[in-house]
């Protein structure tokens, strides 16, 4: 799966309550979640984000608290994917579990500019500059989470297990 | 094969038995919590795809904590949601206000979690219970959803990391202050993925509720888990408070850790983790020039009676600087109780304190005592992000009992002994 965006640049460190405060986080309407996103750091993020762009952040992306709200909120905004030097266990599976599709790559932060427009192979982990054509190479995504993201998120995953 | 404390209790929650780092492994769960932020997002998922029953509701424990008393008509109708749900699914273990308390504190306080178990909560501190020599770690909504219909997860074997502590601690200086050293030394992220194993004989010597506090921050550098084995402090705890049969595991002397680190605390100052981090540590003494506007005494990191019993020690005979509001959060119902009665409710009132009832409130920035731009406050919870008490522009520093209830009397950051002469 091939995606293409525009970066949003973000640095170490972003966690969760930055991603979505948590006034913002009771009950379950994504749209809501979305008009939130990253509100703690740009207030007018939402604002500014076309479908399809592209988080590059840096290390342990996602800390904090739990709330699942905070994929969701990327998502509902229609970021296409995160790629980040490291992220959150925690915010990791969530993201997952949810079909928000993340890479790590240890380089892509440094040699990525906010506005560049990318194009990211999901299977093979490759990141691409339009302009200019430099590769960077990302992780490729475990087995086990290609499956999730394959069967639309964990729920799905197990409902193809279960007879209800 | 020598394993860790972690890895036996995973593999003894696997079909296999044997388990190594790394390894993605299928655990069945002894214990799931979830509270009124996290379970009616899971209860949507379970909806999603027409699930209909739990898989086992003993095994379900529900705790509306975080915004209530709810706090806005949003909070009652997510509370609610939640209340329908485990009437309908027969889940006796929901604790409603009355008899309830911040979780973290009240499933080790009711006993419902004992040594042996793997026990997933939909809240990244439900690291706490490894305190007591349990696996505990913290999920989302999903994974809830999916633990509370399936009774399994899925999860990665953890490397683990072992933290020797040595020494005794000078007087005033926590189980707070040690594992803010520890963040500070580690970094925000110096722990990612792995489990933190505590040892040493500072900690053979740590009260249980000091345990609850170090594991409750291990989230803080990332670290999927922590855990202290068991001795007889932990048995002598779960007397008569267990409330199932337990199993015993210790790590095995030659098991294999990713990273041992040896601290020497007995020189160690009380500590302070200034804004944006938790992470972001430096002892009181480099603190006491900032003034603060607020006071918060409570959390599951800091909401135990042996935190309000420092606190109160502090505090006693005198009153808060002017211009500082102070808020303690009894844990727990019974913590609650037990305050009133030993008269630490009475100091709290008397040095022109207020005392809410047990909630998480101010420390997600939820309600009973957000902050407006520009003003700081000296808590005793876990986390000091951007906004996490209110405004964007406040600020959270990061302490003790005991040095909150100093700041609070002096308007600024401060050691007890600034309040408490020593030799007095």
């Amino acid at each position: 799966m091939i995606l293409h965006g525009r970066v949003w640049k973000f640095d170490n460190n972003v966690d969760t309550d930055v991603i979505i405060p948590v006034q913002h986080t009771i009950g379950t309407d994504l749209e809501e979640f979305g008009k939130h996103c990253m509100e703690g750091l740009d207030p007018n993020f939402a604002a500014k984000v076309s479908p399809g762009d592209i988080i590059v952040a840096g290390a342990n992306f996602g800390c904090g608290s739990s709330r699942e709200p905070a994929p969701l909120a990327i998502k509902a905004v229609g970021i296409s994917c995160v790629i980040a030097k490291s992220f959150a266990r925690i915010f990791y599976r969530n993201a997952f579990n949810v079909g928000l599709p993340l890479l790590d790559s240890a380089d892509a932060w440094d040699g990525v500019e906010e506005g560049d427009e990318i194009e990211v192979n999901l299977d093979s982990g490759e990141i691409r500059v339009v302009s200019g054509g430099t590769i960077f190479k990302a992780n490729p995504i475990p087995t086990f989470m290609q499956q999730l993201i394959r069967d639309g998120g964990l729920m799905n995953h197990i409902a193809r297990k279960l007879d209800f | 094969m020598s394993m860790t404390i972690t890895e036996k209790i995973l593999a003894a929650h696997t079909s296999e038995g044997v388990v190594t780092p790394g390894e993605l492994i299928d655990v069945s769960i002894d214990v799931i919590m979830g509270h009124d932020l996290s379970t009616p997002l899971a209860i949507h998922e379970m909806e999603k795809i027409g699930a209909k029953k739990v898989f086992d509701p003993e095994k379900i424990i529900l705790v509306p904590d975080h915004f209530t008393p709810n706090k806005d008509v949003n909070a009652a109708e997510s509370c609610k949601r939640m209340r329908e749900f485990a009437e309908r699914q027969g889940i006796a273990h929901y604790y409603e206000i009355g008899e309830m308390g911040i979780a973290h504190a009240l499933l080790p306080e009711q006993g419902l979690v004992v040594p042996g178990d793997v026990i997933v909560g939909g809240d990244s501190h439900s690291c706490t219970y490894g305190a007591i020599g349990s696996f505990a770690t913290g999920v989302g909504s999903t994974d809830l959803a999916a633990a509370m219909l399936t009774g399994t997860l899925w999860l990665k074997v953890p490397e683990s990391m072992k933290l020797i502590l040595r020494g005794k601690p000078r007087r005033w200086v926590s189980a707070k202050d040690l594992i803010l050293h520890i963040l500070g030394d580690l970094g925000v992220d110096g722990a990612l993925y792995k489990a933190m194993e505590f040892a040493g004989d500072t900690v053979e010597l740590l009260p249980i509720s000091g345990r609850l506090t170090m594991a409750n921050m291990v989230v803080e550098a990332g670290a999927k888990n922590g855990i202290f084995g068991v001795d007889k402090i932990t048995e002598t705890y779960l007397h008569g408070r267990a409330r199932r049969e337990y199993r015993v595991f210790q790590s095995d002397p030659n098991a294999r850790y990713a990273d041992v680190r040896e601290y020497d605390v007995g020189s160690l100052e009380p500590m302070v983790a200034f804004p944006f981090s938790p992470g972001n540590v430096r002892p009181v003494s480099e603190a006491t020039d900032v003034s603060i506007d607020q006071v918060v005494i409570g959390s599951c990191t800091n909401g135990r009676i042996e935190d309000l019993r420092m606190a109160a020690e502090v505090l006693q005979g005198r009153k808060v600087a002017p211009g500082v509001r102070l808020i303690v959060i009894p844990a727990t119902q019974d913590i609650y109780g037990r305050a009133i009665k030993e008269g630490l409710l009475e100091i709290f009132l008397a040095a022109h304190g207020v005392v809410s009832p047990p909630t998480c409130g101010p420390c997600v920035g939820g309600h009973m005592g957000v902050l407006a731009k520009g003003e700081s406050a000296a808590s005793t919870t876990n986390r000091n992000f951007i906004g996490r008490m209110g405004h964007p522009e406040s600020m959270v520093y990061l302490v003790s009992p005991a040095v909150a209830a100093a700041s609070a009397v002096k308007g600024r950051i401060a050691h007890p002994d600034e309040v408490i002469r020593i030799g007095k």
